[in-house]
């Protein structure tokens, strides 16, 4: 009796040919948008191509690129913001080394591009070579720091701690500089501008904002009548308005609300208004986090006899707080995106530059494509390369896969 | 013994330990550092206000204004009230809103179905598009729009000419439009009456459907009330209720239709590109929320493809649909006030005007904000309701 066996394989791989044909030409309506997308792609790419090489003119972004990285800030202090960037290229290179994977797109980028504008061949006086060599140090500061973090010696909270005091340091001491010391004479923010704006209101009004949400979400969702109340009000009020009425709130409404001696610098007043504006949906955030923790929790930490304090502090936060990483970094991107709204309130960030570039000279109205498509680039490479960072984030934080 | 000492124990408490007082003492000074809080800005205010002699009233809203608006859907001029130019400004927010969430909501579901394509090409077209819009501010988008594109358009004899006809130069877009004979108002109305009636219609026959199980044909039914009712108000209005007003150059300029202005144009188009990238991501999303399962469940109960897109795919998709798409228009609402920056002088830019004209910034920062938190709050309670409509009836 003969057995017959019938030998199962797994397909075998298509070919190019067979590939196109299932993928792109299955069916006659699949055949006509293949040709039609072909036609898009082909002309887009054309267009753009020709254009960046021969029709563009890219001198008012190759004039000075130190102005949108740190705008008027004085050229004999420069020193100061390219030893900011130091410090942190080191600091991210530590975190890379000591939290890994959600680091690593992020750490590398910067370092590629901090080498890249290095190294990039632009006849331009103002970029010395004191400047060529500041940036050339970032990525070797960021792999330093990488194989420091990669020691067991280096705790995550120590980083922690490290990343706040340089913050301060660089905000409060090295950028706008202090009286008492000698060799760090005051630097007043009206000059400061560029990327350095944009990416110290983006991190600081995050930053800020992170504590004053948490408390928002308590407050929210605590029993106390006069607490919760105030918290609703504070998130619904600005969330239900544009971030640009609140700027413009806190840059000409605030004044008459303090004493009338007290003045407040400008991009501290855009700084509170975005930490504002932050704080209110960085709670709704915290709010979802905090309704993902399993009352099982509580009650199982109400049950070994901790208190309301313990409970919120070691229990409940910590777990709401993991979980809302990603969204937090999503918000953080948006806000990111948003600082170009500070231009409106007259503060020089990246948009800022490139306005008052375009009309220092009458030969650049015809080249407001090529500045506003360059600042769009550049947001565009640092929003990418930060939520590529948030997908790996929550691939390490297994969140979304329970 | 010990149980009488631990009931006694637990009688008295003391006060730093006792949940009610700590609560009660919490509000009470949380109530009291609020208050105080509040107090002292408004003492400083009226301190100010008192030196600068500003009075805290809505009075100037009946002064003439005193600045033009360069586009409008009412009649307005400079001597006309501040009240007014508010008013002009909220329409303009509101036009360019609902043009822009209609528009917005057509692109997004394009580029969401194009996303979910099984053709790698356009799904990889689709991608891009979002990913080029989601990742750059609108501010910059707007710019790129406005002052490199339609603030650069060539003069009025070199125009474009798109299908449509659409003539495109520096002064705008002039578009073919719709208008109304002396007697389109009885077409009109004829339009309104077919929809309450059709409205009506399905509602009461879907009903009779939910609860007999008889076909009604409420569709059908609908339909034909929509089609028959103004087919009947066209031939009563004499037979040309509507005529197309066609744009046509006119020795400098271009004559009837519809005109856009550059400023309006490229914040309609660049609220709609930005806004449609986040519909679709949305839209794609829903669709694919739907789990695997129910799409082969409907196959195996024998419905073609018609019938499972209407009946299993787009309800359940809906439910996740429209709670972000609704914060989505929300946020298209709320960016029109970058207009600003472009010059299209909506609520938030005539509120500037007013406050540099009638220097009175607090009264004017309290319409804006209370007007945009209304539109804001209307939403949510809308939201709600039709949450709670569509809810899963849990069994």
């Amino acid at each position: 009796m003969a057995v017959f066996v019938e030998e199962i394989r797994p397909p075998n791989p298509p070919g190019p040919i067979t590939w196109l044909r299932q993928n792109l030409f299955s069916t006659w309506y699949n055949a006509i948008l293949t040709i039609f997308s072909l036609v898009i792609i082909y002309f887009t790419l054309l267009g753009l191509i020709r254009w960046i090489f021969t029709t563009a003119d890219w001198r008012p972004v190759t004039i000075s690129p130190l102005l949108f990285l740190v705008g008027q800030y004085p050229r004999p202090e420069l020193w100061r913001p390219g030893l900011s960037l130091l410090l942190t290229s080191f600091l991210i290179g530590l975190s890379w080394g000591v939290w890994g994977s959600f680091i690593q797109p992020f750490a590398i980028f910067l370092g590629g591009l901090l080498g890249i504008l290095a190294l990039i061949p632009l006849e331009t006086p103002t970029i010395t070579l004191g400047v060529r060599a500041v940036f050339l140090a970032n990525p070797a500061l960021i792999f330093l720091g990488y194989l420091l973090g990669k020691t067991q010696a280096v705790r995550g909270r120590y980083v922690t701690a490290l990343w706040l005091l340089a913050f301060i340091l660089i905000v409060a001491v090295l950028l706008p500089g202090t009286k008492t010391i000698g060799f760090l004479p005051r630097v007043s923010t009206t000059s400061w501008g560029g990327l350095l704006i944009t990416l110290l209101l983006a991190v600081g009004s995050i930053t800020l904002s992170l504590p004053i949400g948490v408390l928002l979400a308590l407050g929210r969702r605590t029993s106390l009548p006069v607490v919760k109340v105030f918290s609703i009000l504070f998130i619904e009020l600005i969330r239900g308005v544009p971030l640009i009425t609140i700027l413009f709130m806190f840059s000409i409404i605030l004044a008459l609300f303090l004493p009338a001696e007290s003045r407040i610098d400008r991009v501290l007043r855009a700084l509170i208004g975005m930490t504002i504006f932050s704080a209110a949906y960085t709670a709704e955030n915290v709010r979802g986090g905090l309704q993902a923790v399993p009352p099982g929790q509580v009650e199982a930490a109400k049950a070994v006899g901790l208190n309301n304090f313990q409970i919120t502090t070691f229990i409940v936060l910590p777990q709401a707080l993991r979980a809302v990483i990603p969204a937090m970094v999503g918000q953080f991107i948006s806000l990111f995106k948003d600082t170009t709204l500070v231009y409106i309130v007259g503060i020089n960030e990246l948009l800022g530059i490139g306005k008052s570039i375009l009309s220092s000279n009458p030969a650049y109205v015809r080249l407001q494509a090529e500045v506003y498509i360059f600042i769009a680039v550049v947001f565009w490479i640092f929003s990418y390369f930060m939520s590529l960072a948030s997908r790996q984030l929550e691939k390490a934080l297994g969140v979304g896969e329970r | 013994m010990s149980a009488n000492t631990l009931a006694k124990g637990s009688e008295t408490i003391p006060l730093w330990r006792d949940e009610r007082v700590l609560k009660f003492t919490a509000q009470i000074i949380s109530t009291v550092v609020l208050l105080g809080f509040v107090g002292w800005m408004l003492v400083n205010f009226i301190e100010i206000t008192n030196q600068r002699g500003m009075t805290l009233t809505f009075r100037f809203l009946k002064e003439p204004a005193g600045f033009p608006i360069s586009e409008s859907s009412i009649p307005y001029n400079p001597t006309m009230s501040f009240g007014t130019a508010f008013l002009v400004g909220l329409l303009n927010t509101v036009r360019v809103s609902v043009i822009g969430i209609v528009f917005a909501t057509l692109l997004g579901l394009l580029v969401g179905l194009a996303r979910l394509s099984t053709n790698v090409l356009l799904s990889q077209i689709a991608l891009w598009f979002i990913e080029f819009h989601r990742n750059i501010p609108l501010l910059v988008l707007l710019f790129l729009w406005y002052f490199a594109f339609f603030n650069r358009l060539p003069p009025v004899k070199d125009s474009y000419t798109l299908p449509g006809p659409i003539y495109m130069n520096q002064r705008g877009l002039y578009l073919a439009w719709p208008r109304l004979t002396e007697t389109g108002g009885v077409f009109i109305v004829s339009v309104i009456i077919a929809i309450i009636l059709a409205v009506i219609a399905w509602n009461f026959l879907r009903r009779i459907r939910e609860t007999t199980g008889k076909s009604t044909y409420f569709g059908a039914v609908s339909l034909g009330i929509m089609i028959l009712v103004p087919a009947i108000g066209w031939l009563a209005s004499g037979g040309s209720p509507l005529y197309l007003d066609i744009p046509i150059l006119q020795g400098f300029n271009y004559r009837g239709g519809l005109r856009w202005t550059p400023e309006f144009t490229a914040l309609l188009v660049g609220l709609t590109t930005y806004t449609a990238s986040f519909i679709a991501e949305v839209i794609r999303g829903g669709i694919q929320a739907v789990s695997r399962g129910q799409v082969e469940a409907a196959r195996a109960v024998g419905l073609d493809n018609l019938q499972m897109l209407n009946l299993i795919i787009i309800p359940q998709a809906m439910r996740v649909i429209i709670p972000p798409l609704i914060s989505q228009y929300l946020n298209l609402t709320k960016n029109s006030s970058l207009a600003l920056a472009i010059g299209y002088q909506e609520l938030f830019a005539v509120g500037k005007i007013t406050i540099n004209q009638a220097g009175r910034p607090v009264p004017v920062f309290i319409m804006v904000m209370v007007t945009y938190l209304a539109m804001s709050l209307l939403t949510a309670l809308a939201l709600n309701l039709y949450n709670r409509r569509i809810q899963f009836v849990e069994r």
